[in-house]
This record gives C-alpha cells, sequence and structure tokens, in this order.
C-alpha cells in the first residue's frame, strides 16, 4: 500500500503530473503495441513483402 | 399462436373429410346455435377457399416470384470460378514476388494494348521495383515538359513522379488498331468487373481451342465462355512460355493469368497491404476493449443479479384495514 500511495502522489495526485502521465503511457503504449503487432504482422507474412525479396534485387543492382 | 390455431382447425376440416360427416354434425352441433350448416357444404367451402388461396399464392409467384433476366446466360457469360487467392485473406499481404512476374508479364504482354494510367512509377519503388529499376524504367520513356519560354512544349526523360505511359496517342488509335475494339485501361479492372480476381484470371485461361458447336461467333471476334456475350475482341494472350520469368518461375499459361492478375488487383489497390495491417490493429484492439467492457459491465450489474428481493408481510397488529 505504501508504494501505491507514491504512485498516486507522484504521477495522479497533480493535475499535470496526471496529464504528462496519460501522455506519456499513451505514447509508450502506441509504440510497444505497433511494434508487436508489425512483428506478428511480418511473421504472418513471412516471404510475402517487399522487404523480404529486396535483398536479391539491391544486390543484383550493385553487381551489374 | 394464429398458425397453430389456424392449422388445428384445418386438421378438423380434414379430419370431418375422412371420418365421415357425424363428428362434424356434433361439433357443428355443439358450436353454432340454431342454423344447421350442411357438412358438405362446409367441406366444399373449405376446399374451395383452399384453392383459391394457393392459386392466388400461385398466380403471384408467376407474376412476381421469379427474377426477369433480362439477358440469356450467354449474355450474361459464364459464372468464374471462385479461386483460393492466397492475398485476398484477411490477414494476408499480397505476394511481392508474384507481383514483380505479374508486373513483368503485363509489361511484356498486356501492354502492347492495355494503358495502366492510373499507376505512376514511384509506385513500384519499395513494392515492386528498387528505385534505381524504376528510374530506369521511367526514363525509357518520352514525356511533355512545360511550355519554355517561347511557349514550345519539348520532350523530357521520364521520372518516378511520371504515370506509365499509354500503347496508343488516344483512344480512336487504340479502336484503330484492334478491329473497332477499346482495349479498357487495366488500373481498376480488378474492382471494375463482377467476380474481380476470379474474372480475370477465368477470362485469360478461358479461351478453348476452337468454339463449341453451334456457338456464333462475330467477326473478328473470339469465344470466350466468361466475357459477357461470349464474342471477345482480345484474342488468347497468354501460351505456355511466353515470357522468361527472372526468377526461374516456370512460365505456364495459368501461372501468367495468376501472376498478371495479382498485379493487376495491385495496381488497383496498392493500400491493400497496409490497409489490412491497420485492419489487425484495430481488430485487436477492440477486441480486448469489447471484453473489458463485458467484463466491467457484469462486474456492476453482479450485485444487481445476485440479490434477492423479499417480501416481509406487516404483522397484522401494524395494519389498519378499511372496510
Ligand atoms: C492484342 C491486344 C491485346 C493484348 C495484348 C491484351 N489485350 Fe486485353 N483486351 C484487348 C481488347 C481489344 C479488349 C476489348 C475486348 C472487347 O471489348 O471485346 C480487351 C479487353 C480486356 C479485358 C476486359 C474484359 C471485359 O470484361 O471487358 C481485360 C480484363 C483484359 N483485356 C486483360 C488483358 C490482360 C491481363 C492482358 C495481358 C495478359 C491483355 N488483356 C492483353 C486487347 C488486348
Amino acid at each position: 500500500m505504501a508504494q501505491l500511495g507514491t504512485v498516486y502522489n507522484l504521477f495522479f495526485r497533480r493535475n499535470y503530473a496526471m496529464l504528462a502521465t496519460v501522455f506519456t503511457t499513451a505514447f509508450a503504449w502506441e509504440m510497444l503495441y505497433d511494434n508487436t503487432m508489425n512483428k506478428v504482422w511480418d511473421n504472418i507474412n513471412k516471404g510475402r513483402q517487399w522487404k523480404d525479396i529486396r535483398q536479391k534485387y539491391i544486390q543484383g543492382a550493385d553487381d551489374e | 399462436m394464429f398458425a397453430r390455431s389456424g392449422l388445428r382447425s384445418t386438421q378438423r376440416v380434414f379430419a370431418g373429410a375422412r371420418n365421415g360427416a357425424i363428428n362434424v354434425t356434433k361439433r357443428a352441433a355443439s358450436t353454432s346455435s340454431g342454423a344447421e350448416a350442411s357438412p358438405v357444404r362446409l367441406n366444399i367451402a373449405a376446399a374451395a377457399s383452399t384453392a383459391v388461396a394457393i392459386g392466388s399464392i400461385a398466380w403471384y409467384y408467376h407474376l412476381y416470384g421469379p427474377t426477369a433476366h433480362a439477358m440469356t446466360p450467354a449474355e450474361e457469360g459464364l459464372h468464374a470460378t471462385k479461386y483460393p487467392w492466397v492475398h485476398q485473406q484477411w490477414f494476408k499481404t499480397f505476394d511481392h514476388q508474384a507481383l514483380r512476374r505479374g508486373f513483368q508479364v503485363y509489361r511484356e504482354v498486356c501492354a502492347a494494348c492495355h494503358s495502366l494510367q492510373r499507376v505512376p512509377y514511384r509506385a513500384f519503388v519499395g513494392t515492386i521495383l528498387t528505385v534505381d529499376e524504376a528510374k530506369a524504367m521511367a526514363e525509357e520513356n518520352e514525356y511533355d515538359t512545360e511550355p519554355n519560354d517561347q511557349g514550345e512544349i519539348e520532350k523530357r526523360p521520364g521520372k518516378l513522379s511520371d504515370y506509365l505511359p499509354a500503347p496508343y496517342k488516344n483512344d480512336e488509335a487504340a479502336r484503330f488498331a484492334n478491329n473497332g475494339a477499346l482495349p479498357p485501361d487495366l488500373s481498376l479492372m480488378v474492382k471494375a468487373r463482377h467476380g474481380g480476381c476470379d474474372y480475370i484470371f477465368s477470362l485469360l485461361t478461358g479461351y478453348p481451342d476452337e468454339p463449341p458447336a453451334g456457338a456464333q461467333v462475330g467477326a473478328g471476334l473470339n469465344f470466350n465462355p466468361y466475357f459477357p456475350g461470349t464474342g471477345i475482341a482480345m484474342a488468347r494472350v497468354l501460351y505456355d512460355d511466353l515470357v522468361d520469368y527472372e526468377d526461374g518461375t516456370r512460365a505456364s499459361t495459368s501461372q501468367m493469368a495468376k501472376d498478371v492478375t495479382e498485379f493487376l488487383n495491385w495496381a488497383a489497390e496498392p493500400e491493400m497491404d497496409d490497409r489490412k495491417r491497420t485492419g489487425l490493429k484495430v481488430l485487436v484492439v477492440t477486441s480486448i476493449l469489447f471484453a473489458a467492457t463485458v467484463w466491467v459491465k457484469r462486474y456492476k450489474w453482479a450485485y444487481l443479479k445476485s440479490r434477492k428481493i423479499a417480501y416481509a408481510p406487516p404483522k397484522d397488529a401494524n395494519v389498519q384495514h378499511r372496510q
């Protein structure tokens, strides 16, 4: 409970702190979620996307 | 309710007809007061009204029931077979290797007649071609410049922002070169036809070696059962090993048709990959939120649902009865 009290005092007690908390967590959550979901997506579509086959053609262009 | 009682009364009529008149007379006597309804007349009335009801339903169906087909099946064209396109699954992107092959087929075959005017070279970068490849391809064509100081319009090599050039100067030239038929622009073809990918694939692979016996094929037309009307001005264009795929895939007719169809789907919906990825994120988030709302609702309602309201009758002594 003591820790919870500190958390409350630090992040939620004053309005500006609360606002900052909301914005930062929103930002962090968005980054985390997007990254995870993009990983899931790339896994579902392994080998189908341009980034999976790009290497062949970039190297080919260099050799010529 | 109504249906059940209605049914019961018809059963009664039929039972009456089956068991002879006596039953009916009894019941009629018990229900109707006075006026004697002859059982025979009752049966005739029931039979007649049933016949009228069935007749009017039949007449109504005859008049409005069947869909009116303005066209014969041949004019509609054969329904395209449904193929299990992987890129049409909910969470699958285009197969970009197939797009690359399909673009090759478009460039080497279809581009001789069909434009793809809504697709700029920049759209290929990072999806089908590398920047250098796209730039080189754009530079192979000439485009008009802005008017210079003297108002002259000159030619310049293409840039990434230019759109794919059309094979003909204008529609009239295109018609003139194709026996009067205009090869339509393919940019949005997948969205523009019923059946989309299935239709285009069926069309490209559906040319029989010779038209079936009895089929009418107009002059300059080719028989294709999938094309509405069955006579299409485009002849069969894809034959085995027509193109030489750079990735070594064997260029069978159906392989090329599949690749070019997927490519045309990309041309019509270049945003598909991103759209589906965003869709996946939205679905996951909304289902979490939905589960949360359901849980909160149950939590808040739990005590309302589980309480019991009991009525404790007041003690007699406290009640004043008005007489
Ligand atoms: C020799 C020229 C020529 C070539 C090459 C050609 N087409 Fe066509 N295409 C036509 C013409 C002409 C029409 C119009 C047919 C009509 O309206 O009867 C047409 C029509 C079409 C249609 C529309 C059919 C409809 O439902 O209206 C599609 C789709 C099509 N072509 C796809 C392709 C594809 C894909 C390729 C490349 C594999 C290709 N065509 C190559 C000439 C050509």
